[in-house]
């Protein structure tokens, strides 16, 4: 029982409730043909059996590379896309078979932050209005001091002027825009948060400012996050726990300290290892793990393990039996792999 | 600035006797834009030998790819104008050469990757085709000879089965391989610098180092300069040979890279080592440096990075700072360089809570 | 260096010294950006804009007013002074007929000006909703609806008119519009479907969705005015190919038909004096060269004035 101990200290939510569970979450887009009769020639499987849950005031990373998936999974949460199987429940009411006012009413407590502040505001309206039309949808939300004055308020609580109500998004630069985005996203109160790569799109110095931001309101709020992005080292920042995904499925689930300082699955090493440090004396000290070739097509992905066409470790039973997420021996998170196997120096130790 | 300082300061460890292959000097450049002129390149200056790799680190709007469109010579001209300076490869001066003997210069001893490989190559042509016009038209080889020579270019980039692939067009490939096709054209004619402008900000992360890996093979196959410009603090401190930092279209820092990574003697360079999340180091507050850069058509008096410094003091607020050295082989453009340089400026201030603006250390209400 | 960022309230004022990127501290106003107040203000510093507005007010008050640029009634017409010279007493000189020509011409606007609007009126209202429900609804919806729409595309509108045009016994404004609109309409339903397609999948489109927002209220308050803009402009030059193309059918005898007053009806009725008499040619072809010219230069100042793109 050695293990659990430290294992259930790192893990500060394990008795919260959650708030978001996620259970075989499938979605397969069809390729199709023709241009007036469409034929279906086949289909890109982009989430293909994800489950998980979020628990209160939790922050839950999704990590992987373009085209694992991780983008189409925020819009499943959303219910932007409608899944082709699987559950999402929020707070044990079923989030995908609701309609009219019930769908409503749940939507108000699960938003999304886009990732380019530079779409995702309409350009032709001013933000007071961009921020104020989550009031205007749910009128019974309705706040006590006045629309323009909660906008008012929300402007301030996102570090934006709140005299700058009037103004129209393109004078305002990348990392302002963002802040635009949180305050929208935090104008209905919601419990959940998704975060779809919500710091990618901005400079360096600018990206800090954002994460801290979004640190401070969950402090304050109590939210709870899904934190959806390609940088690792903005995942790890700010998650509690981490997902791994490759080819629409989760390779390796578990908090923060276990995926980053004993990765196990054969691909969250490789990730890790190609993660360049901002440190030119660590040079050639770390050895990489480079991967060979490029992430399968999803629309045929191989056979059995997903990850067995790069991975050095694959066997045979890798091409015929797929590997379950689960917790292996004596690895406490979950991993899908057959071979799993903790590796704690992939990232060197820090200071 | 001063040229002993340029040369003493940007190229620390040069073996005597080594021509620079490129030489930038007080660069100007600037664009006519509708809210007037914006100085892009305020004053640039670095120079690059043999072998050596130099990155020019700095975030959108710093001046850094419209520097490396200079140095290519293929600056939108207008809007952009060059008010001044110099850039000499080998000691001939770019700017004052004719435009056809630049050409012959371009693409063949000066070369340039891009980020975006997929809108950077032919759409309709076999990328085969591509990297043989490159012979064709240089080199004068004829069609079958440039096309031995261009798959054996794709095999020195790693594209598996090139002989196969020549005749594929860009789209049939993935990102890191379409990029590695365009390293292909780049080096194809074996150029002495080559400028690679985020070459690897549009890839993932495990292709990035493959690619990154793939670049420095190459570099030291060829003894080609490397320019590499981007804002990525970490695929900097793995190449890099000398870095400069810029900002708002100056140079703020200029030194060998365990200089500025270990030492940093700029409030910039140092905010932004400090404000990046780093793989190695878990949660806690990030030091967010905070506000924003300045816009180009209406910089602040004084120094450009004072509005958002945590050390500024009224000097900095009315004169602009000039590129000094602060110890050897490293300069910074900071009236406080020293102080920095050594940890023991003084803060006047720091971030407000939301990282919007700053607040006087002064008017702090005492804890 | 060593202090530590505490987590605390925020009840510091924000700072707000430090202003947008990209935006020049003394231009303290705030700019609007709804659609037609930023138009408004790039157009109004636009020459070509004034230019094609001044043309535009002088026909426009033609067409509505003829009365204010002559005394001369064109239907008072004597054999006797026929195809006259132009003349202090009759400037652009008399036709066949002997009417005063330039009252003619001058009362020629409103019929060919009346086609233009009517015509681009109609084109647009079935543009923009057979384009945005086309856009936003996309699969098999647009499908059909593009089907359509390039069938009818694929008609050359002169052909559809002749045919049309021709089995009518009278033939007046009215008639020559709907036949028009019923030919012309598939350019601009595809242009307004591409600008909704263009705007559809926008992040702030989906953050629209997220929030509930219905179908409706997605293309009211998102869609519409993020891609009328190019619609508008192409309405406008639109309206100065239709002023031409009521010259050609009446030109070629299926347009209006005498006694109307119109230009193609003066061209249709120079031809044969090209040589002898070209001041009748003349003419008219100014004026309808103007009038297509003013159209279009306005549409494409408005086009630019409207693409978000064009601005720095």
């Amino acid at each position: 029982m050695s293990l659990s101990v430290p294992a259930a200290a790192a893990d500060p939510f394990a008795d919260k409730p959650s708030v978001l569970e996620v259970d075989g979450l499938v979605k397969h887009f069809p390729i199709t043909q023709g241009i007036v009769f469409q034929r279906k020639v086949g289909a890109v499987k982009a989430v293909d059996g994800v489950s998980f849950n979020l628990r209160e005031g939790e922050t839950l990373g999704i990590v992987g590379e373009s085209g694992c998936g991780k983008s189409t999974l925020a819009k499943l949460l959303m219910r932007l896309e409608e899944p082709d199987a699987g559950s999402v429940k929020f707070r044990g009411e079923d989030f995908l078979s609701v309609k009219g006012d019930e769908l409503r009413r749940l939507r108000r407590k699960i938003q999304i932050i886009f990732q380019d502040p530079y779409t995702s505001l309409n350009p032709r309206m001013s933000v007071g209005d961009i921020i104020a039309e989550p009031f205007k949808l749910h009128p019974e939300e309705k706040p006590k001091q006045g629309i323009r004055n909660r906008v008012k308020e929300l402007l301030d609580l996102v570090g934006l002027n709140p005299e700058h109500i009037n103004r129209y998004p393109h004078q305002f630069s990348g990392g302002q825009r963002q802040r635009i985005g949180i305050a929208r996203g935090l104008a209905l109160n919601p419990d959940v948060i998704i975060c779809d790569e919500p710091v990618s799109a901005l400079d360096v110095s600018v990206q800090a400012q954002v994460m801290n931001l979004l640190d401070d309101l969950q402090k304050e709020f109590g939210l709870s996050y899904i934190f959806i992005a390609h940088d690792l080292s903005v995942v790890r920042h700010i998650s509690d726990r981490v997902g791994v995904m490759y080819l629409g499925k989760l390779a390796e689930l578990g908090t923060q300290d276990e995926i980053y300082s004993g990765p196990a699955h054969p691909y969250t090493q490789a990730l890790l290892s190609a993660v360049p440090l901002p440190d030119p004396t660590l040079r050639g000290a770390r050895e990489q793990i480079v991967l060979q070739g490029d992430p399968p097509n999803p629309a045929n992905p191989p056979s059995g393990c997903r990850f067995r066409t790069r991975c050095w470790k694959a066997t045979e039973i890798c091409a015929t039996q797929e590997p379950e997420l689960i917790s292996r021996g004596q690895i406490t998170q979950l991993s899908a792999c057959h071979h799993a196997e903790q590796n704690e120096k992939v990232i060197p130790a820090h200071g | 600035m001063t040229e002993s300082q340029t040369s003493t300061g940007l190229t620390p460890g040069t073996r005597p006797g080594d021509a620079p292959l490129l030489e930038v000097k007080d660069l100007q450049v600037e664009f006519r834009t509708k809210a007037g002129v914006a100085k892009a390149i305020n004053g640039l200056n670095f120079t690059l030998h043999a072998g050596e790799t130099l990155a020019i680190l700095g975030e959108s709007g710093s001046g850094k790819s419209v520097t490396a469109q200079t140095i290519m010579g293929i600056l939108d001209m207008p809007p952009g104008k060059i008010a001044g300076g110099e850039i000499r490869y080998r000691g001939e001066d770019l700017l004052s050469m004719p435009e056809e003997s630049r050409r012959r210069l371009r693409g063949v001893k000066i070369a340039m990757i891009f980020q975006d490989a997929l809108s950077s190559l032919n759409p309709v042509l076999p990328v085969g085709w591509q990297i043989a016009e490159m012979f064709r038209v240089h080199r004068g080889l004829k069609r079958k000879e440039a096309k031995v020579k261009a798959v054996e270019m794709m095999q020195r980039v790693g594209i598996p089965g090139a002989e196969e692939r020549a005749g594929d067009f860009p789209h049939q490939f993935s990102g890191g391989m379409r990029q590695r096709i365009m390293i292909a054209m780049a080096i194809a004619l074996d150029p002495d610098v080559l400028i690679a402008d985020e070459p690897t900000t549009a890839l993932d992360v495990t292709v990035q180092a493959q690619v990154m890996r793939l670049l420095k093979d190459l570099q030291t196959e060829f003894n080609m300069g490397l320019i590499l410009i981007t804002h990525d603090l970490g695929v900097v401190a793995d190449v890099a040979d000398k870095i400069a930092v810029m900002y708002s279209g100056r140079v703020m820092e200029a030194a060998d890279v365990y200089e500025i990574y270990g030492k940093p003697g700029h409030p910039y360079t140092q905010g932004l080592l400090n404000s990046i999340p780093r793989i190695d180091d878990e949660g806690g507050r990030l030091r967010a440096i905070s506000g924003l850069p300045p816009s180009l058509t209406d910089m602040p008096p004084g120094c450009p990075f004072n509005p958002r410094c945590e050390f500024a003091t009224d000097r900095c607020r009315t004169e602009r700072p000039e590129l000094r050295p602060v110890a050897d082989g490293h300069l910074s453009a900071c009236h406080y360089a020293e102080d920095v340089y050594a940890g023991t400026a003084t803060r006047t201030r720091r971030p407000s809570p939301t990282g919007a603006g700053m607040i006087d250390v002064s008017e702090e209400a005492p804890q | 260096m060593s202090e530590t960022h505490r987590p605390e309230a925020r009840v510091e004022p924000i700072d707000s010294t430090i202003e947008p990127a990209g935006e020049p501290a003394k231009n303290k106003k705030v700019e609007e950006a709804s659609l037609l107040a930023d138009a408004w203000r790039s157009l109004r510093k636009n020459p070509w804009f004034i230019i094609s507005a001044v043309l535009l007010v002088l026909f426009l008050s033609m067409a509505i007013f003829p009365q204010l640029f002559t005394n001369n009634d064109p239907r008072e017409c004597l054999l006797g002074r026929s195809r006259q010279a132009p003349s202090a007493e009759h400037w652009f000189g008399t036709d066949i007929q002997g009417c005063d020509y330039y009252s003619r011409v001058i009362y020629g606007a409103r019929n060919s000006i009346a086609v233009g609007f009517i015509v681009a009126i109609g084109t647009f209202i079935i543009a923009v909703l057979l384009g945005l429900v086309a856009g936003y609804f996309g699969s098999w919806v647009d499908a059909v609806i593009s089907r359509f729409t390039d069938m009818v595309f694929a008609v050359p509108y002169i052909l559809g008119a002749l045919v049309f045009l021709n089995v009518l016994e009278s033939r007046g404004v009215r008639e020559v519009a709907f036949v028009l609109i019923v030919f012309m309409w598939p350019t601009m339903t595809r242009l307004m479907r591409g600008s909704v397609i263009s705007v559809v999948n926008s992040e702030f489109v989906l953050a629209a969705r997220a929030l509930g927002a219905g179908p409706i209220t997605i293309m009211r308050r998102h869609i519409l005015p993020n891609s009328l803009g190019p619609v508008i402009g192409y309405a406008t030059v639109f309206t100065g190919i239709i002023i031409g193309a009521e010259a050609t059918l009446t030109f070629l005898g299926v347009g209006l038909q005498l006694p109307a007053i119109s230009w193609g009806l003066q061209l249709s009725d120079a031809q044969p004096f090209l040589q002898t008499v070209p001041h009748l040619l003349l003419f008219p072809v100014i004026f309808v060269g103007l009038t297509v010219f003013a159209f279009m230069t306005m549409g494409d100042a408005i086009r630019d004035a409207l693409d978000p793109k064009s601005k720095k």
